[in-house]
């Protein structure tokens, strides 16, 4: 039992704090939030040199063999300056879902380029009708001659813009009446019959919704071997969903340091707002609920590779625990700030519609309660 | 990184089931489940503490030289965890967790030779002098006065909140032994007989039903001054130390987990209709399961910092928080389980001797005398209110 980072675990951390506070300025932020790309390909290749790319992919595949751990440490670096580059599509997911359910050949083409920066990856395996139910897809993979057509539709695909291949999750359909296997398909941009509808995300980067008719695809398309892909897929979301913990974590409390700093200087009826004992109590309570949001975050990355209902809980606890403490910290920071906090003119309102974006992505609190609950072995519906 | 337990430490687990498995009779087990305050009669709880002390681990937290066993903090999380899940009584901590301490800190080597053997062998039972009716959370306004007279102090005034007085045999009390500007200056931390003439004390009943607290008054009463710890004057220094141990540097977790098992099973028995099909109940079951995780993983990360030498700090504040809201969740959720039985009232204590067999399921007994009394959760040790002051001060430094 040792919670003490490693010596390389510090200096990821020190290394990551410097990037961040000296890269991702309001300037940068706004010059991003006007980028159709959504980030910067620039910062991308510094990860890359920075070996942060390669952290979770194994050595043999050309990364450095990291793990959750690390990644949180990253990532909560990121939520400090609300990072935008795709780092949770392609390193976290991507990889995590190529080194679960790939080929050793495609593990072999596809991840040294995730770690040397050369391939950005998205997942795209949201329906509308399926809400946060990951077991739920209606996107068809039918059995052509020279391979599988996919049709249906996606949502919420984070950072599909950049993709090169799109991860897409579909049934496969073998015109026996049966319902198929889950399965996951590599579909290059620009393939005939996939339209790419890209917005501007909530709290930064871009996403998009796809819709797939008739998309021709070759028999090498399929990732893996075609058995079922759904444990991958929910192995991959608890591993995003922690690494999106610690993200939250940095979020907070940067929300916390500016909201604790302008109670302190900010003079209303001649004192500062801070000696009022209303305000203090709510510091208090939004300290309080960092920290236990640092607790959960730790408690999901060091689950991350446990067996899956151990690693399932502790993933759906720290997204609905840590979705309720940020919805606390963000929305008492705005409070706080009064009407400022409402304006685009301070940070605060970005941090929080990134907490805000946090909190849907991948099901809310009460949805990841219900998960918790099933995996638990308690009779609820977990949808 | 990791959340394992080296194969010594898993040894260390073997031998205090082992140990558990021999000295828990079944009668202090039902006992302690049947026991809706804080603390395990002494009949039940010192039988626990002599078992212990016999094994060598009467007092987990001191060092080997006054009688503890020197555990490492691993050590001490895995021993309150085993002793947690197995339901063990729950020893009134005035003397091991509370004093103990303080004598050790700053009693002088008569104080030590005299009260420490005793309070490991359970033949003392502690009280605790602390709070008096004018001062609740502003402790330091305290009145109760100890006044010299030779070599005695004599002491005047009343003592409130005072858990098993009515069994203790001995108080430490807080006393103030002259007047300053500041009210803090001026305490004495005062060890009293409680046999003494002149004591006298009244039951205070809570609203479970159950007689755990007492006022107790002071009618010049004669103490003698050796019996005063460390210097005079310096006893809110002392208390406060104390304090810390109260709150929180603490395991609770394990006895949450505990808890909202016994709720859960509770939750899935006919007894109560199997009350987790409803899914509002498995829900919030599922919540505070959360709760705790995120509590025991905070206590993780204090013991971890401790092992490496690291001083915790305000955190205890957090934790005291924390786990007095948790337990008031479990107590909450215990109550909506149980529904109509709920209404029941059972008079009669303590409820593991009753000369009637209970009109409902015993084991759902306790569970609304355990939800009423345990609203002082957040009162007693420090309020809540006053442990967000802390948390304001200490950890945002406002």
């Amino acid at each position: 039992m040792d919670l003490t980072p490693s010596d390389e675990q510090r200096l990821l951390r020190e290394s990551a704090d410097r990037f961040v506070s000296e890269t991702y300025t309001a300037d940068h932020r706004r010059r991003i939030a006007n980028d159709p790309l959504g980030f910067s390909a620039d910062i991308w290749k510094q990860f890359a040199d920075l070996g942060w790319l390669a952290l979770p992919i194994a050595e043999a595949h050309g990364g450095l063999g990291g793990g959750a751990i690390e990644i949180g440490i990253l990532m909560e670096a990121f939520g400090r300056g609300l990072v935008s580059e795709p780092y949770l599509s392609t390193v976290v997911i991507g990889a995590s879902l190529i080194s679960e359910c790939g080929t050793e050949a495609q593990k072999q083409a596809l991840l040294p380029k995730i770690a040397d920066g050369s391939l950005y990856l998205a997942f795209a395996h949201s329906e509308r009708q399926a809400r946060f139910d990951l077991a739920d897809v209606t996107t068809t993979a039918r059995k052509t001659p020279d391979g599988r057509r996919l049709d249906g539709h996606k949502t919420a695909v984070l950072d599909g813009n950049a993709a090169g291949p799109i991860i897409v999750s579909a049934r496969v359909d073998d015109g026996n009446g049966k319902p198929g296997k889950l399965c996951l398909f590599l579909v290059p941009q620009g393939t005939r019959g996939l339209a790419v509808r890209d917005f501007p995300r909530l709290g930064g980067g871009r996403a998009c919704n796809l819709e797939l008719n008739g998309v021709q695809l070759p028999a090498d398309a399929l990732l893996g071997d075609g058995s079922d892909a759904l444990p991958a897929i929910e192995a991959a979301i608890d591993r995003a969903m922690a690494a999106l913990s610690a993200e939250a974590v940095g979020i907070m409390q940067t929300l916390l340091d500016q909201t604790l700093e302008y109670t302190k200087i900010r003079k209303q009826f001649g004192r500062p707002l801070s000696a009022n004992q209303v305000i203090r109590h709510r510091l208090a309570d939004m300290a309080m609920q960092c920290d236990e949001a640092r607790s959960m975050a730790l408690r999901a990355a060091l689950m991350a590779d446990a067996e899956p209902v151990a690693r399932g809980r502790a993933a759906s606890g720290a997204k609905a625990k840590i979705g309720k403490c940020a919805r606390f910290v963000a929305e008492q920071s705005v409070q706080l700030h009064g009407a400022m906090g409402v304006t685009e003119e301070l940070d605060v309102g970005s941090y929080f519609k990134r907490l805000l974006a946090f909190e849907t992505l991948f099901g809310g609190s009460a949805h990841h309660y219900r998960r918790h609950a099933a995996l638990s072995g308690r009779p609820v519906q977990a949808r | 990184m990791d959340l394992t337990f080296s194969a010594e430490e898993r040894a260390f687990e073997k031998e205090v089931r082992e140990f558990i498995a021999a000295n828990l009779t079944p009668e202090m087990k039902r006992a302690t489940a049947l026991t809706p305050s804080v603390f395990s009669d002494p009949d039940i709880g010192m039988a626990w503490q002599r078992a212990l002390h016999r094994k060598g681990w009467g007092a987990p937290g001191w060092s080997v030289d006054h009688g503890g066993p020197d555990w490492t903090p691993a050590q001490r999380w895995i021993f309150e965890t085993e002793c947690a899940r197995a339901g063990v009584p729950n020893v009134n901590v005035m003397g091991v967790k509370m004093v103990g301490p303080v004598i050790i800190g700053f009693g002088s080597p008569e104080q030590k030779n005299f009260y420490l053997p005793r309070i490991l062998s359970g033949e003392d039972y502690w009280c605790q002098g602390y709070s008096e009716p004018g001062s609740g959370s502003d402790l330091s306004s305290l009145k109760t006065r100890a006044v010299r007279d030779g070599d005695d102090y004599i002491i005047n005034g009343t003592k409130i909140w005072t858990t098993h007085a009515h069994h203790a045999n001995r108080m430490f009390a807080l006393v103030r032994t002259n007047e300053s500007e500041r009210q803090q200056d001026g305490i004495s931390f005062i060890l009293i007989d409680m046999k003494s003439p002149g004591i006298t004390t009244r039951p205070i009943l809570t609203i479970g039903g159950d007689h755990e607290v007492n006022q107790v008054f002071f009618d010049d009463v004669r103490v003698p001054v050796a019996n005063r710890v460390g210097e005079e004057g310096k006893g809110w220094t002392y208390g406060k130390y104390l304090l810390e141990f109260e709150r929180g540097a603490g395991i609770a977790s394990a006895k949450l987990r505990d808890a909202l098992k016994t709720v859960s099973d509770l939750a899935e028995s006919d007894a109560t209709g199997r009350a987790i099909d409803d899914p509002d109940i498995a829900v919030r079951m599922s919540e505070i399961e959360v709760d705790i995780d995120t509590l025991e993983m905070t206590e993780l990360r204090v013991l971890s910092a401790l092992q490496t030498g690291q001083n915790p700090g305000a955190v205890s504040s957090l934790l005291k928080l924390r786990v007095s809201e948790i337990r008031q969740a479990v107590t909450r959720l215990g109550v909506d389980v149980i529904g109509n039985d709920g209404l029941y009232v059972e008079p009669v204590r303590p409820l593991y001797r009753l000369n009637e067999a209970p009109g409902i399921p015993e084991e759902v007994l306790p569970v609304v005398p355990e939800y009423l009394n345990g609203r002082a959760y957040t009162i007693f040790g420090g309020s809540s209110e006053i442990q967000r002051d802390i948390v304001a001060k200490m950890v945002l430094g406002l």
